[in-house]
C-alpha cells in the first residue's frame, strides 16, 4: 500500500505515466528512500488526501476499468463514498456553443437535482457548465484534473475549484507538483469514464478529447448518451457521428436519469402566456415580438420573469427553454 | 513708448486675463516676444510685422519689445496677433493710446491683414465681461459667438478696419444676430432601421433616462447604425446647458459661424484608436477631451474593446462624476464630462459568435484575452446591455420602421415627467418584491441593483404610469448584462 504512494510520487518526478511499479534499479532505489509516513503527513497539512488502488476507499467503478491508476489523490472534505455513488460524466468541447454550454448546465443541475454525482474534467466549455450546474443544484460533482491535484487547471476556473471542493471533490492521480501537458489530458478521460457509469457528451468537434472519453466509456462497457447537434455545426460533428455509430440520443436530464431507473423531477407550471413563449424557442426577442404580436418593452418583461423563474435562459441574444 | 492692451489665455475652459505690452523705441530695428509664448505665439512676429505693412501703416525701424503678462503663464496659440498688433499700433501712437481702453480683443492676422477666427472666443468674451471690458475686438465670424457671453463684439475684417474704428474714422459694422438661422444639422432617422424591436425599444428607454448603453452582437446586425440615431431623437438642450456646452465647443474650435450656439446634444464618436489623452483629455496645457465634448450629450465608442484600455478606465471618473480631472506639469483642469455613453461591440474578436451561421474560430485565450479588456468595473456602469441577433431576410425586406419623430416626442414628455416628479414614481410592493427576488437570483450587485431601479422608473415614465408596477422592473431585469460578457 505504502508502494503505490511510492509510485504515485515516482512517476511524477520523473515525468513517467505508471499504472504499476516498474521494474527498474532506479525505482527500486527510489522507493527504498522514500519515506512515505512524512509524504502523507505533508499531504494531510495541505488537505489532501491519497487513495491506493488497493485500499478500502479506492473506487470499485474506478478500479474495474482495463488500467486504473495506482491510486488517486483527493482534493476537499468530502467523504470518499461520494466516488461510489452513482454518477454521470458531462462532457465536451471546450470552446462551446451557446448551446453547448446551456445543455451541459441543464444537465448538470437536473442529474445533480435527482441525487446522482455529476463527473467532469474542470476544462473551460461543457465541462465547467455542467460542474457549475450541479453546484446550482446544491448536488455533488467531481472534477478530474489532468494536472498535479494541488494545481487549478485553468486558472481562471479557481473559483469554481473552490467551489467543488467545498461540496464535491477533486480527484487527479497526478501527485502535487505535476505540469499540464497534453498527453495527460486524453489519461485524465479514462478516469473521467471510469469514475462514472455513464458518460454524456454533449458537444465534440471531429476530433475532440470528449471522443476519447466516450470510447474508453464504450471499452469499459458503460452507457454513452450523447446529445444531437446541428448537421451543419462543426461542434456536432462529433457527437452526430457518435450517435450514427449507435450511441443513446440524450433529448433531455430524463434520457438519462431513465437508464439509472431514476424520475426527472417535476418542473414548474407555466402560465399562458409563457407557453406561448415556449412553443417558439429558441427564438430572437424580436422574432417572439412578431410571431405574438407584443411590443418590445411588455415582452422584454415576459422573459425576465421567464429567466427569473429559470424556464428560460438568454444567451448572445437568444432565447432558449432550459428544460 | 509703451502701450497696453488686454486679451485672454485658456486654461482649459477657463479664461485669463493676459495684459500685452509693448514697448517701442527708437533704435537698432529688433522684435521680441517675451512671457512664455509657444512656438505659433512666437511666430506672431512674422504675421503681424506682414498684417502692419497690409494695413498701409509705415512703422519707423525700432527696437520693439513685446511682453505678455503675467510672465508666468504660458501662452498658446495664434489668437495674440491682433492684441499685439494693436498695442504696437498704440505704442508708435498710430492709434490713439486711450482708444484700447474698455477693449479686449483676439484674432489671428493673416499675411494679407485679414483677421481670421480663433477658437474659444467665447470664453474670451466671457473673461472680459468679467474683467469689465465692454467690447471685444475679434473676427467677423467670431462676433456671434462673442455675443452669446453679452459683450459687445466689434467684426473685423482686416487689421485696417480696426485701425480706423480706433481712431475713430467710423463704426464697425453690426453683427446680424445668427443664432437658429443656419439649418440645424441632420441626423440619421430611426426609419431606416427595418426589424430590430429590442434594440430600438432600448434606444428609446436609453434616450429617455439618459442611460448607457451597450449593443452587442456579431458584425452587420446594425449596432452602429442604431447608435447613430440616438441624437436624432434626443430633446434639445435646456437653456442653461447650451451656453455651458458651447463654451466647451469653442475653446475646441468645433462651432460653425451659422450656428455659433449649440443647441442640440452634442454626438461625439471618437475612432477606436484613440489615446487616453484624446478621450479624457489631456497636453501640456490641458486641453477638453473627447468625453468633455461629449458633456451633455452623446458619447460613442464604437467597438468598445478595441479601445486602449487605459482610455477605457479613465472614462470611469466623469461616468462616476460627471467631471475629469487632469493633472499635468503645466496645471491642473477639471474639465465637465457629463454624457450618456453608448458603445458597440462583437461578441468575440472574430465577431462569429452569436451568428448562428458562422462558426466562431477564436481559441479560449484569445476570447479570455478580449473579454478581459473590459472590466467588471466598466460593464457594470451600462446601464442598458442588448444583445443584437443578426436580423432574418424577411425583417430587412420588412416596410420601414417608426421614424424619430413620434420617438423624440415620447422620449422628451418622458424627461419632463422624470425632471419634475422623479421622486414621486415609487415602486409598488409588488415591483420591490420582484426587485429582491432578482437580486437573490441573479449575479446583481448593490450598484446593479440601483441601475435596475432607475431603469425601471424610466420604464415606468415612458409608460406614463404613477408608480413602478411589477412588468417594468421585470422589463429592467432584461436589459442586464448577460453572462457571456462577463464570465
Amino acid at each position: 500500500m505504502r508502494d503505490e504512494l511510492a509510485v504515485a510520487v515516482f512517476a511524477a518526478e520523473t515525468g513517467f505515466h505508471l499504472v504499476s511499479a516498474p521494474e527498474s534499479g532506479r525505482f527500486r532505489r527510489f522507493a527504498a528512500g522514500f519515506e512515505g509516513q512524512a509524504y502523507r503527513a505533508e499531504l494531510d497539512r495541505r488537505g489532501l488526501r491519497f487513495v491506493g488502488r488497493s485500499a478500502p476507499g479506492f473506487p470499485r467503478s474506478l478500479a474495474a476499468i482495463f488500467d486504473p491508476p495506482v491510486g488517486i489523490f483527493v482534493r476537499g472534505t468530502q467523504p470518499l463514498e461520494l466516488l461510489d455513488r452513482p454518477s454521470v460524466a458531462v462532457v465536451g468541447a471546450r470552446t462551446c456553443s451557446a448551446y453547448g454550454a446551456q445543455t451541459a448546465r441543464m444537465l448538470g443541475r437536473e442529474l445533480a437535482q435527482a441525487g446522482l454525482v455529476v463527473v467532469s474534467g474542470l476544462a473551460r466549455g461543457v465541462d465547467a457548465e455542467a460542474h457549475r450546474g450541479a453546484l446550482e443544484a446544491g448536488g455533488a460533482t467531481v472534477a478530474v484534473l489532468g494536472c498535479g491535484i494541488d494545481r487549478d487547471y485553468p486558472a481562471s476556473h479557481r473559483e469554481l475549484a473552490r467551489s467543488i471542493v467545498r461540496d464535491g471533490l477533486i480527484v487527479s492521480e497526478y501527485a502535487p507538483g505535476v505540469e499540464p501537458a497534453p498527453w495527460r489530458f486524453p489519461a485524465r478521460n479514462r478516469i473521467i469514464a471510469g469514475l462514472a457509469a455513464a458518460t454524456v457528451v454533449v458537444e465534440a468537434r471531429e476530433r475532440s478529447g470528449a471522443l476519447i472519453t466516450a470510447d474508453l466509456a464504450l471499452e469499459e462497457g458503460r452507457e454513452v448518451f450523447t446529445v444531437p447537434g446541428e448537421i451543419t455545426s462543426a461542434l456536432s460533428k462529433g457527437t452526430n457521428a457518435l450517435l450514427r455509430l449507435g450511441a443513446t440520443a440524450c433529448t433531455g436530464s430524463a434520457d438519462v436519469l431513465e437508464s439509472f431507473g431514476l424520475e426527472p423531477p417535476p418542473g414548474a407550471e407555466a402560465s399562458p402566456d409563457a407557453a406561448r413563449v415556449l412553443e417558439l424557442l429558441p427564438a430572437g426577442a424580436d422574432e417572439l415580438g412578431r410571431a405574438l404580436r407584443l411590443d418590445a418593452g411588455p415582452l422584454a418583461a415576459l422573459l425576465a420573469e421567464l429567466e427569473l423563474t429559470g424556464v428560460v435562459v438568454e444567451a448572445e441574444g437568444v432565447y432558449r427553454t432550459s428544460r | 513708448m509703451l502701450a497696453r492692451t488686454v486679451t485672454h489665455a485658456l486654461v482649459g475652459l477657463e479664461a485669463r486675463r493676459v495684459e500685452v505690452e509693448v514697448q517701442f523705441r527708437h533704435g537698432v530695428p529688433a522684435f521680441t516676444i517675451v512671457g512664455l509664448p509657444d512656438r505659433a505665439c512666437q511666430e506672431a512676429k512674422v504675421r503681424v510685422k506682414s498684417g502692419i505693412a497690409a494695413a498701409e501703416i509705415r512703422l519707423e525701424s525700432a527696437k520693439i519689445t513685446v511682453n505678455l503678462a503675467p510672465a508666468a503663464l504660458r501662452k498658446e496659440g495664434s489668437g495674440y496677433d491682433l492684441p499685439i498688433a494693436l498695442a504696437i499700433l498704440a505704442a508708435a501712437r498710430e492709434i490713439p493710446v486711450g482708444s484700447l481702453a474698455e477693449h479686449a480683443s483676439v484674432g489671428e492676422l493673416a499675411l494679407d491683414g485679414r483677421i481670421r477666427p480663433v477658437g474659444g472666443v467665447l470664453a474670451a468674451a466671457e473673461g472680459a465681461r468679467r474683467n469689465g471690458l465692454s467690447r471685444l475686438l475679434c473676427a467677423a465670424e467670431s462676433a456671434p459667438e462673442a455675443e452669446l457671453a453679452g459683450v459687445e463684439p466689434v467684426p473685423l475684417r482686416h487689421l485696417s478696419e480696426a485701425v480706423s474704428y480706433l481712431r475713430g474714422e467710423s463704426e464697425p459694422p453690426a453683427v446680424a444676430s445668427q443664432n437658429g438661422h443656419g439649418p440645424p444639422p441632420a441626423h440619421p432617422d430611426l426609419r431606416d432601421v427595418r426589424g430590430q424591436e429590442r434594440a430600438r425599444r432600448a434606444l428609446e428607454l436609453a434616450a429617455a433616462g439618459s442611460h448607457n448603453l451597450l449593443l452587442a452582437g456579431p458584425p452587420g446586425t446594425g449596432k452602429t447604425m442604431l447608435a447613430r440615431r440616438l441624437p436624432g431623437i434626443l430633446p434639445p438642450l435646456a437653456p442653461d446647458e447650451r451656453l455651458e456646452v458651447t463654451r466647451i465647443h469653442s475653446v475646441a474650435g468645433l462651432l460653425s459661424a451659422e450656428r455659433p450656439l449649440v443647441t442640440l446634444p452634442p454626438f461625439r464618436a471618437p475612432h477606436h484608436s484613440a489615446s487616453m489623452a484624446a478621450i479624457v483629455g489631456g497636453g501640456s496645457g490641458p486641453r477638453p477631451g473627447e468625453a468633455t465634448l461629449a458633456h451633455r450629450g452623446v458619447l460613442l465608442l464604437d467597438e468598445l474593446p478595441e479601445f486602449v484600455r487605459p482610455a477605457l478606465e479613465a472614462l470611469r471618473q466623469p461616468l462616476e462624476d460627471g467631471v475629469v480631472s487632469v493633472a499635468r506639469a503645466g496645471g491642473h483642469c477639471i474639465f465637465p464630462a457629463r454624457f450618456q455613453l453608448v458603445a458597440t461591440m462583437n461578441l468575440c474578436p472574430c465577431g462569429a459568435r452569436g451568428d448562428p451561421r458562422v462558426e466562431c474560430s477564436c481559441s479560449p485565450q484569445r476570447l479570455a484575452a478580449f473579454r478581459d479588456k473590459l472590466s467588471r468595473a466598466l460593464l457594470d456602469r451600462f446601464d442598458l446591455v442588448v444583445t443584437v441577433p443578426r436580423a432574418r431576410a424577411q425583417e430587412l425586406a420588412a416596410a420601414e420602421g417608426e421614424t424619430s419623430e413620434p420617438v423624440r416626442e415620447r422620449v422628451a414628455a418622458a424627461r419632463a415627467r422624470l425632471r419634475t416628479d422623479a421622486a414621486a414614481i415609487r415602486r409598488s410592493p409588488a415591483a420591490d418584491d420582484l426587485l429582491t427576488r432578482a437580486v437573490d437570483r441573479l449575479p446583481l450587485s448593490g450598484r446593479g441593483r440601483a441601475r435596475v431601479a432607475r431603469v425601471a422608473r424610466t420604464v415606468a415614465a415612458l409608460a406614463g404610469a404613477d408608480e413602478v408596477a411589477p412588468e417594468h422592473v421585470a422589463e429592467a431585469l432584461s436589459y442586464r448584462s448577460p453572462s457571456e460578457l462577463s464570465s
